[in-house]
């Protein structure tokens, strides 16, 4: 089980600001193409720019995935 | 060090002299204060709503300051990131941070704002006249944090 959690304007977009996802996923772009295949709204985490996260640490998309894992993704960061 | 994440106001002033108190080897302290604008990319802005991701976004911070302190020699950093809504006017961000001599501070004050603005998880949402947008992240910010 995997927890995911969508930020700013990707859960706007999105209508959700997190869910668990019960398959297992080698790395964050393999959880990333599965909700890609949902089609729809869900394009949005196609983008560019995309950032995302792992246990609440930056990480890329080639991160590998554990069960029990809490991943992020949202767009550019704007603080400051 | 402190980091504080928060919706209420902050006084830069108190926040500048707390950091000199907190240590007479204190030499040189640098700060930077950002405010809400009235005004951004060609269209007049009434507030905004910072959002952000809460736990993560404590961690980010810590990890910035912790780095900033391995890299020069530092006696304090404060770092103030307001959330919610904020009005035109109202501070956002403080980043104070000591040193006995003015580069380290200079440097490491810059180098904590370049980082802060790319890596910790904060959007800002403004008001406009045709309605809410989200701010878009900025290449000169990449490149800013890419110096270091």
């Amino acid at each position: 089980m995997i927890r995911v959690q969508y930020f700013a304007r990707y859960r706007e977009v999105l209508g959700l600001d997190g869910e668990q996802v019960s398959d297992e996923f080698a790395s964050l772009d393999e959880l990333r193409q599965h909700l890609l295949g949902r089609g729809g709204v869900w394009e949005v985490l196609a983008e560019q720019n995309l950032m995302c996260a792992r246990n609440q640490e930056l990480c890329s998309l080639a991160e590998p995935l554990q069960p029990g894992d809490e991943v992020a993704f949202f767009p550019t960061v704007t603080g400051g | 060090m402190s980091i504080r994440v928060q919706s209420q106001p902050f006084d830069p002033g108190v926040e500048l002299n707390a950091l000199h108190a907190a240590n007479l080897g204190v030499g040189a302290v640098v700060s930077f204060v950002g405010y809400v604008r009235d005004f951004n990319e060609g269209r007049e802005v009434g507030g905004m709503f910072l959002e952000h991701f809460p736990g993560m976004t404590e961690k980010a911070l810590g990890k910035i300051v912790e780095q900033a302190q391995q890299r020069w020699p530092l006696l304090g950093i404060g770092v103030i990131h307001r959330i919610g809504r904020l009005e035109p006017g109202e501070p956002i961000v403080f980043v104070g941070v000591s040193s006995a001599h003015r580069q380290a501070a200079f440097d490491a004050c810059n180098f904590v704002m370049d980082y802060l603005k790319t890596r910790a998880p904060f959007w800002k949402k403004e008001d406009t006249a045709d309605g809410p947008r989200w701010v878009e992240g900025r290449a000169s910010d990449q490149d800013a944090a890419r110096r270091w």
